[in-house]
């Protein structure tokens, strides 16, 4: 008897319209059947309201039916590659952006990617934060050639969607969003990730000194990106959210 | 090659961890003595499931429950995914690993669930080689579980337990046997659940699981049993235990409650119970 590889049992599995492979059988001397149903149905089951808790945002914005609908093609398209289940989800802002019955919502991208942050941030490595008192002694002249760490719970969205007013349309009942493009940062003071709309030139500031880049050629890049950039302001909300753990004295 | 049949958990009931019931355990943990967790749960870089477990693991014998090695897969083993498990053993130093006679992953695409295999020396090889792999990896012997079967293969050459008794005897590897498992497995397959925990290797047996299943039919209308993990041990189940009990003496019980988690009260309760069936065969 040929034996049934895992890939036919896969393929059957993934596919509710195949037929259950022929040597599955119930028993009792028949084929079977829809016993098969109950494997069909646990990884759809799984993965679907792995995406339900998983997305939170997208979850309030659409609405528990049209989630799951949207699951359903993409649990087929993207099983999960790892059995790390709360990384599940990674390929859905790409998936996402193709698929044509949600394109009118050009933002639903940006609402996935800022879903996935959170939960890397959730499980990011600790860090022990930098006390504001540290910063707050350095003269200018030394703080301006510091380099600045970042904790590893930190994330930074750029988006040219409202994306903090969704946020707060989806989870605290905010008003209608306006047509503009905001930033979000996320920091995690403690165990809780904390989303933030992050001022204009507070993406180009952040992503420079994770590049490595002195405190003043970051200053430099957050300007060029917003001339206007409030730098006190997105200093003030690293130290608050514990986003910064060293600062490093240039010799 | 190891050989160490018993895990190091105390012969009192412990259930499976769940997030919501932390401040409950910590301050009311009675009657339960031990804490199982799902090790894949734990492999984030930190955050507050690792700070949970690390406050846990200073109160209480943690038991490592893997659900995604895929011991059973055609393919190999994932050694990224193992390189995981014994960052996590290592750290933690757990009171026991045990896995699941199941696949999940083929061809890197995992499925959340534990998935059959047939019964015949080319799979039998193949575990025995995964079994023998994850032993050498973790440095500590595993027990490996019996999983509940909803069909059959056509090609299995010999029974479930041979098979694991066979495993295990090739390995030095530990059993974990579910109780809810074997009574859900028997019912499906129309076998006899005394006769198959009569023919389980007890000897080699370092921990038992216990949990719920929901009842469903199949195309013919016989009853299919499904284990959910949703709801109380069943009456039935309760009484094989007794009966597994009796011929195997005392071991580390668990309660798994993995959906519609109740509040930790009706936990501890199920927990009470396990005790007083452990109470049965030790006095």
């Amino acid at each position: 008897m040929t034996p049934l590889s895992q890939q036919a049992f896969r393929e059957a599995m993934l596919h509710p319209e195949a037929l259950v492979p022929e040597t599955l059988r119930d028993g009792h001397g028949g084929p079977a059947g829809r016993r098969f149903s109950v494997y069909r149905n646990n990884v759809a089951v799984g993965l679907t309201e792995a995406v339900l808790e998983g997305f939170p945002t997208l979850r309030a914005l659409l609405g528990d039916e049209n989630l799951r609908a949207l699951a359903a093609p993409f649990l087929r398209a993207h099983p999960p590659s790892s059995p790390l289940m709360f990384r599940y989800g990674e390929a859905l802002p790409a998936f996402l952006q193709r698929f044509q019955p949600l394109a009118h919502l050009g933002y639903l991208p940006d609402v996935a990617r800022l879903d996935l942050a959170m939960r890397e941030s959730y499980h990011a490595a600790d860090a022990t934060p930098l006390e504001p008192a540290r910063l707050a002694a350095l003269p200018p002249e030394v703080l301006a050639q510091a380099h600045l760490r970042l904790a590893p719970s930190l994330r930074v969205l750029r988006s040219s969607w409202p994306l903090w007013q969704i946020w707060q349309l989806a989870h605290h009942d905010g008003p209608p969003p306006r047509p503009e493009a905001e930033d979000i940062l996320i920091t995690r003071p403690g165990y809780d990730p904390e989303p933030h709309h992050l001022p204009a030139g507070g993406a180009g500031f952040i992503e420079a000194l994770g590049q490595g880049q002195s405190a003043e050629q970051a200053s430099g890049a957050a300007i060029a990106e917003a001339p206007d950039a409030d730098l006190p302001a997105i200093l003030g909300l690293l130290l608050q959210g514990s986003a910064l753990t060293a600062v490093e004295i240039a010799r | 090659m190891f050989d160490q049949s018993s895990s190091n958990l105390p012969p009192r009931p412990g259930v499976g961890f769940k997030a919501q019931h932390y401040t409950s355990i910590l301050e009311n943990p009675a009657p339960v003595g031990w804490l199982e967790i799902h090790a894949e749960n734990y492999m984030g870089e930190g955050g507050r499931p690792i700070a949970m477990l690390r406050h846990l693991a200073e109160r209480f014998p943690i038991s490592v429950h893997g659900v995604g090695l895929s011991i059973g897969g055609e393919g190999a083993l994932d050694s990224e995914h193992l390189s995981r498990l014994r960052h996590l053993c290592q750290w933690l130093n757990p009171a026991s690993f045990s896995e699941h006679l199941a696949w999940s992953t083929h061809e890197s695409a995992y499925f959340n669930d534990l998935l059959p295999l047939p019964y015949t020396s080319t799979t039998l090889a193949r575990v025995v080689a995964h079994v023998d792999q994850v032993q050498e990896a973790l440095g500590r012997p595993m027990l490996l579980e019996n999983p509940s079967s909803y069909l059959a293969f056509a090609e299995s050459e010999m029974s479930e337990t041979d098979f694991l008794r066979e495993v295990s005897r090739r390995t030095g590897c530990g059993l974990l046997l579910d109780v809810n498992n074997v009574f859900v497995s028997a019912v499906n397959l129309g076998l006899d659940p005394r006769a198959y925990v009569q023919d389980f290797p007890l000897e080699k047996v370092g921990e038992i699981h216990l949990g719920g299943h929901d009842e469903d039919e199949d195309d013919a209308g016989r009853p299919l049993l499904i284990d959910s993990h949703g709801r109380e041990v069943a009456d039935p189940v309760w009484a094989l235990l007794d009966h597994v009990l009796a011929l195997s003496g005392p071991k580390p019980l668990l309660i798994e409650w993995d959906n519609d988690v109740p509040d930790w009260p009706v936990l501890a309760e199920e927990a009470r119970r396990a005790e007083a069936a452990q109470q049965r065969v030790t006095t």
